[in-house]
């Protein structure tokens, strides 16, 4: 291993710290260490080999490589000719430390700078109940209350919960999606770091959600998370994920895998709200495999990067198993939001939703691409998609690509779109109410959002009012 | 002469590139005082309620807008309501996902200097009094502004908000058309309840029917963009009884 680059680069470290604006701010990095530029063969075995990980995952790591570099990207969809695999560094790890920190006083000052610009910290002190906080490749901050311990609930990031808990692990991992599955999924599969592990036992609830919140501050960083959460039969918890990526002049590069797996009668919900710096290629997999008289509730936010290409999934495989997907995204300038969902229907009974809300401006466009499909023997599947999409001035463009495949004589499926444009009379209206007019145009916009921004817990409903908008500022012409 | 009036001058406007609309109106309306502005269809009643409120799609090309003596055909819509101005609308829009009262909240803020926003009580005390007037259930403040309103409760919304937010002058546009007598009824009781020396009003109608529930100072009749008369309350009667044809004749118009 003497070609590690251990590196510290004084060159690439920047001049204290540069603030442009709120949540668009970077830190000096000072991580330990990164791969070399690209990625190889010599990446993935020195991820494994710093990692401590168990053969198996090697082998796994090794043949996703294989798949990924057959498969090559995809053919369809944004364009992501911008995406340049040899300036990216595959992993990086932020410090010395190794492993997961119990408590907010052991992280690192310049992280914890970095969440409290993000406001983290007071969301920690109202509802925390157990954060999981992803600093660029690697987990150093993790906490679960105790109680929950005693109920038997794990959540640890995933290179943990691969050590602690290997039998579960490997039984659930790579389940729901192979590395066969797609292009990124494969590179995932390659390269993964980081993420969490969540497993709630039989009939456990667990009442406040359980969070992590990440982050990505290095240059050409691609982040690769990998997160698995299992419900078993009964049991009942909500996970939350927020990422506000810092601004960079490289293209940056994440692309995620998240597996979960709601066994009978489990109801789990998984919300992420995700503001990416405007230079992320985000490309991210989640799926859900949802057994009989289990629900499954996605819910999406995808605000910021540059591209990003999310579809939200879910398998159906149970009897009256339920499906839910709620996604929101704003394209702004020069993005391109390529959301959807994909609702498999493969049993009896079973029943989905989905609405997306979409808002462009400018040159930003949004793309709504969604599938239903309701395979032979689903009898009396029901399945309902809304997508609204709000362009607030003229030059910007959505577009719906709805997949409708049925194989069964009583399915029911409805799907229905509505494109509006930010209404002038609205804004006269709330305008001679004394409403500036950006006030004005932020209300539309968030009344627009409510049906889906209503499901969110409070801080995080508050967060991403926020984010909008700054992320509208200027758009009053 | 009195400062405390809303003062139009020879106000002439119409939509650009079209015909004009106003040819000069002159109207004052003293704070303290409602007055009711009459006239036929056309006669550009709710352009002038509209342009007082600063609708862009309009354009003045001469007279003036006075609110305490201040022209105020310079100000954005949102700085003349928080000068002082309100309009309830004729055609009230929707905006789906905004409770009214996180609206009135936001609207009440914004007349306010920041840092200093109106406190949970002091708001609820002013939701709970204004839905009063209007024999309102407060559960209406949970809905979403307009949205699904029948038009009789987007007009009794308009005069809600007018409670709320005690604008120096209100211009009522057309407030009474489409309420069955029941609903003109609770609107006017909302109406007579801000009536008071700090509020001044131009009540616009087609008929005199409203004029029974809220008794105006004044009538001014408004005939092809131009005040062309005006008079005490008897004038709205006569006008009942005579039609516009009538004033045409009188004025020569």
């Amino acid at each position: 291993m003497s070609d590690l680059t251990n590196v510290n680069p004084d060159a690439e470290k920047l001049q204290g710290m540069e603030h442009t604006k709120q949540y668009d701010f970077r830190l000096p990095e000072t991580y330990f260490y990164r791969s070399e530029k690209g990625l190889n063969k010599r990446v993935v075995e020195k991820i494994s080999y710093f990692k401590e990980e168990p053969e198996w995952m090697l082998e796994f790591r090794l043949k996703a490589l294989e798949i990924a570099e057959k498969k090559g990207p995809p053919k369809w969809g944004p364009d992501l000719s911008g995406l340049d695999f040899e300036n990216i560094y595959f992993y990086i790890r932020p410090s010395e430390r190794k492993g997961t920190a119990d408590s907010w006083d052991e992280i690192p000052e310049e992280v914890r700078e970095t969440y409290r610009r993000l406001g983290v910290p007071e969301a920690e002190q109202r509802v925390l109940a157990g954060v999981g906080a992803q600093y660029e490749s690697e987990m150093v901050y993790h906490k679960l209350k105790e109680e929950w311990e005693k109920k038997g609930v794990i959540f640890l990031d995933t290179d943990t919960g691969l050590k602690e808990h290997p039998e579960v692990f490997k039984e659930y991992f790579s389940t729901v999606i192979p590395p066969e599955d797609n292009y990124f999924a494969a590179v995932n599969s390659a390269v993964w770091s980081g993420g969490s592990f969540v497993y709630v036992p039989e009939g456990v609830e667990v009442e406040v959600p359980l969070q992590a919140y990440f982050l990505l501050n290095a240059q050409s960083i691609g982040q690769f998370e990998r997160t698995l959460i299992i419900g078993a039969p009964g049991s009942k918890f909500h996970y939350i994920e927020g990422c506000t990526a810092p601004a960079y002049n490289t293209d940056s590069f994440h692309s995620g895998v998240i597996e979960i797996i709601a066994q009978d009668n489990a109801n789990v919900r998984y919300s992420t709200i995700q503001n990416w710096s405007h230079n992320v290629y985000n490309l991210v997999t989640q799926r859900a495999l949802v057994h009989a008289g289990a629900s499954m509730g996605w819910l999406d936010g995808n605000l910021g990067s540059k591209v990003t290409m999310k579809y939200p999934s879910c398998y159906l495989v149970g009897e009256r198993a339920h499906g839910e997907v709620l996604s929101i995204a704003f394209a702004g300038d020069g993005q391109h939001q390529d959301a959807g969902s994909k609702m498999i229907h493969a049993a009896p009974h079973t029943t989905s939703s989905v609405v997306s809300k979409s808002i462009s401006k400018g040159t930003g466009r949004s793309s709504y691409r969604g599938l239903v499909q309701i395979f032979d023997g689903a009898d009396h599947a029901r399945s309902n998609v809304e997508c609204d999409a709000l362009l607030l001035d003229d030059v910007a463009r959505t577009d719906t690509y709805p997949y409708i495949e049925i194989g069964e004589k009583t399915a029911h499926v409805g799907h229905e779109a509505t494109v509006s444009k930010l209404d002038d009379e609205q804004i006269f209206y709330l305008r001679s109410r004394g409403l500036a007019a950006d006030e004005a145009m932020a209300l539309i916009v968030r009344g627009f959002l409510d049906p889906v921004a209503k499901e969110l817990p409070l801080e995080y409903a508050v967060e991403l009012n926020r984010l909008i908008e700054l992320e509208m500022e200027g758009s009053v012409g | 002469m009195n400062d405390a009036t809303l003062e139009i001058r020879n106000l002439h406007a119409g939509i650009p590139g079209g015909e004009p609309i106003l040819h000069g109106v002159d109207l004052t309306v003293p704070r303290g005082e409602v007055h009711a502005l009459m006239g036929p269809n056309g006669s550009g009643k709710s352009t002038l309620a509209k342009i007082i409120a600063g609708d862009a799609s309009y354009e003045v090309t001469d007279g003036e807008i006075l609110l305490e003596g201040e022209d105020v055909l310079g100000l954005e819509p949102d700085e003349r309501a928080r000068a002082g101005l309100y309009l309830a609308f004729q055609y009230p829009v929707e905006v789906p996902g905004v409770s009214i009262a996180n609206f009135l909240r936001l609207a009440l803020n914004a007349r306010r200097p920041e840092g200093d926003e109106i406190g949970v009580m002091d708001f609820y005390k002013k939701l709970q009094r204004a839905v009063k007037a209007l024999d309102w259930d407060e559960s209406i403040l949970e809905r979403n502004l307009h949205e699904g309103f029948s038009g009789g409760e987007k007009k009794r919304s308009e005069i809600l908000q007018l409670l709320v937010l005690e604008p120096k002058y209100a211009i009522l546009d057309e407030t009474d058309s489409g309420l069955d007598i029941d609903a003109l009824k609770v609107v006017a009781q909302g109406v007579n309840a801000a009536r008071g020396p700090e509020f001044g009003c131009l009540m616009i109608t087609h008929y005199q029917r409203l004029l029974n529930y809220i008794v105006p100072d004044r009538v001014h009749v408004m005939v092809d963009g131009r005040v062309v008369t005006e008079g005490e309350k008897e004038l709205a009667m006569e006008l009942d009884q005579k039609g516009y044809e009538w004033v045409r004749e009188q004025v020569g118009a």
